[in-house]
C-alpha cells in the first residue's frame, strides 16, 4: 500500500471546471501549465476528463445551472479525490454573491478541501493550493510528503 | 525450457523498459517545449496511483476487451522475443487493435465512440503497411521466421529501407504521436476529451498504460530487427527512431483522420510496393 500512497502524492492529475467565472482565474489556472510555472515538474497534468482526475480545480461562483454540472462531474471522479476552490468567487460568490441566479461559493454544492483566495488568484497561489491539498492527503494517509 | 525463461523474463522486464521510455518521452518533450519536465519515473507514479483509485465501471464488457488488448499485445511481443513467425505477429497486433477499438465501442460515451472510429481508421491505414513489411522480409530472407532475420548477416535495412521509412510512419501512428494523435488525444482535450480511453478509469486505465508500455517495446523491437545481426546496431537504430518520433511529435500539428489514411496509403503503401517490385525484378542469389 505504501507505493500507492506515495504515488498519489506524486501524480495529482487535475481537471479544471469553470462555473460562471469571469475567466480571470481560468487564465491563471492555464498559466500554471505554461513553461514559466510548468506544474508537470510535480506530475500535475491537466486531464480534462473527470474519470482520470484526482484534483478538481473549480473557479467562479456556482449558479443554478452549473450546480448540476459540478455535482455530476464531482460524482464521476473516482476517489480519493480533492476539490480546490480558486478565486474569491469560488470561495464565496465574490462580487456576484447576491445575484438572483448565484448560489454562492463552490462549497454550497461539493465539499471543498482547499480555498485559494485572490481576484484573480495568482498562479503561485494556485500551485500552493495544490501543494496544500497534497499535504492534506498525505496527513490523511499518514505518509510524509 | 529456455523459451519459457525468455518468455517470463520478457513479460516481467518489458513494462519497466516501456515505462522508462514513456518517462524519457515526457522529459524530452518538456525540454523541447522549454519546460523542465517531470521525473523520469513519473509514468510509474501515475501507474501506481491509478491502481489505487476506486473502480468505476461504465460497462462490464469493456473490461473483457481491455484484457484482450493486453493479452494479444503480450502475445505479439512473445512472438518477437521467441523469434517466431513475423506474419502471425502482424495478425496478432491486428487482433490487439481490434480489441481496443471494440472496448471503445462498448460504452455509450460519444467521445469513446469517436475515438474508436478513429482507431479503426488508423488500423485501416497501417495494417497493409505491416503486412507488406512481413512480405518484404519474406522477399529478402525467403522465410517469415524472425530467427532467419537474426541469422542473416545482411541487415534488413540494406534492401528494405523504403519499407523502413513506411514503418516509421506506422510507428508514429502506433505510438499515438502528433500528426496521428487522433484516437486518444494526448493534446487535443477540447476536441475529444481522451477519445477511446475516456471511459476507462482507475485500475483499468492503468491496465491500458501497461499495455501501451508493452506496445512501445514491441514496436521498437520491430524497428530493432531491421539491423538485428550485431545487436547493438539494432539498438542504435531503435533509439534514433524513438528520438525522431519525439521530434516529429513536437514539430507537427495534429491532422485529420482522413488525411492520415490518405498519407499512409499514398506514401507508405507506395514505398512498400516499390520495394517489393524491386525484389521481384532483381531476385537475390541464394534465395529461391
Amino acid at each position: 500500500m505504501g507505493i500507492i500512497a506515495t504515488s498519489r502524492l506524486k501524480s495529482p492529475w487535475i481537471m479544471h471546471f469553470d462555473n460562471s467565472s469571469c475567466n480571470g482565474c481560468d487564465i491563471e489556472v492555464l498559466a500554471c501549465l505554461t513553461p514559466l510555472y510548468d506544474v508537470e515538474r510535480f506530475g500535475i497534468v491537466n486531464m480534462g476528463n473527470p474519470k482520470h482526475t484526482d484534483v478538481l480545480v473549480v473557479t467562479g461562483p456556482v449558479n443554478r445551472r452549473t450546480a448540476r454540472v459540478l455535482k455530476n462531474l464531482y460524482e464521476q471522479i473516482p476517489g480519493p479525490k480533492m476539490v480546490i476552490a480558486v478565486g474569491t468567487c469560488g470561495i464565496s460568490g465574490g462580487v456576484f454573491h447576491n445575484c438572483y441566479n448565484v448560489l454562492g461559493g463552490v462549497d454550497q454544492v461539493v465539499p471543498v478541501d482547499v480555498y485559494v483566495p485572490g481576484c484573480a488568484a495568482r498562479p503561485e497561489a494556485i500551485i500552493d493550493g495544490v501543494v496544500l491539498a497534497l499535504q492534506k492527503l498525505a496527513k490523511l494517509q499518514g505518509v510524509a510528503l | 525450457m529456455n523459451a519459457w525463461i525468455i518468455a517470463i523474463v520478457t513479460v516481467i522486464v518489458a513494462p519497466f523498459i516501456g515505462g522508462l521510455l514513456a518517462g524519457i518521452d515526457r522529459r524530452i518533450t518538456a525540454r523541447l517545449q522549454g519546460r523542465f519536465g517531470p521525473p523520469i519515473l513519473q509514468p510509474f507514479y501515475d501507474f501506481f496511483k491509478l491502481l489505487g483509485k476506486t473502480r468505476i465501471a461504465a460497462s462490464r464488457l469493456q473490461f473483457i476487451w481491455i484484457y484482450g488488448y493486453l493479452v494479444f499485445m503480450v502475445t505479439a511481443l512473445l512472438f518477437l522475443v521467441l523469434k517466431l513467425d513475423l506474419l502471425l505477429l502482424v495478425f496478432v497486433i491486428g487482433f490487439a487493435g481490434v480489441s481496443f477499438a471494440l472496448g471503445g465501442f462498448s460504452s455509450k460515451s460519444p467521445y469513446s465512440h469517436i475515438g474508436a472510429n478513429r482507431e479503426l481508421m488508423q488500423m485501416l491505414a497501417y495494417e497493409p503497411v505491416l503486412l507488406l513489411f512481413a512480405l518484404g522480409v519474406f522477399a529478402q530472407n525467403g522465410s517469415f521466421l524472425i530467427s532467419e532475420i537474426f541469422n542473416n548477416p545482411t541487415p534488413l535495412l540494406a534492401r528494405l529501407w523504403p519499407i523502413f521509412i513506411a514503418l516509421l510512419v506506422v510507428l508514429t501512428i502506433k505510438l499515438r504521436k502528433s500528426p496521428f494523435d487522433l484516437a486518444t488525444s494526448h493534446h487535443g482535450h477540447q476536441e475529444l476529451i481522451k477519445g477511446i480511453m475516456t471511459e476507462y478509469s482507475g485500475p483499468y486505465y492503468a491496465l491500458i498504460q501497461l499495455t501501451e508500455w508493452y506496445e512501445y517495446v514491441l514496436l521498437l523491437g520491430l524497428v530493432f530487427i531491421f539491423w538485428a545481426n550485431p545487436w547493438w546496431a539494432g539498438l542504435i537504430v531503435a533509439a534514433i527512431a524513438y528520438i525522431l518520433e519525439l521530434f516529429i511529435d513536437n514539430i507537427t500539428a495534429r491532422m485529420t483522420v482522413g488525411w492520415a489514411v490518405k498519407f499512409v496509403w499514398s506514401v507508405g503503401l507506395v514505398l512498400c510496393v516499390l520495394n517489393l517490385i524491386y525484389f521481384w525484378l532483381l531476385p537475390i542469389k541464394g534465395v529461391s
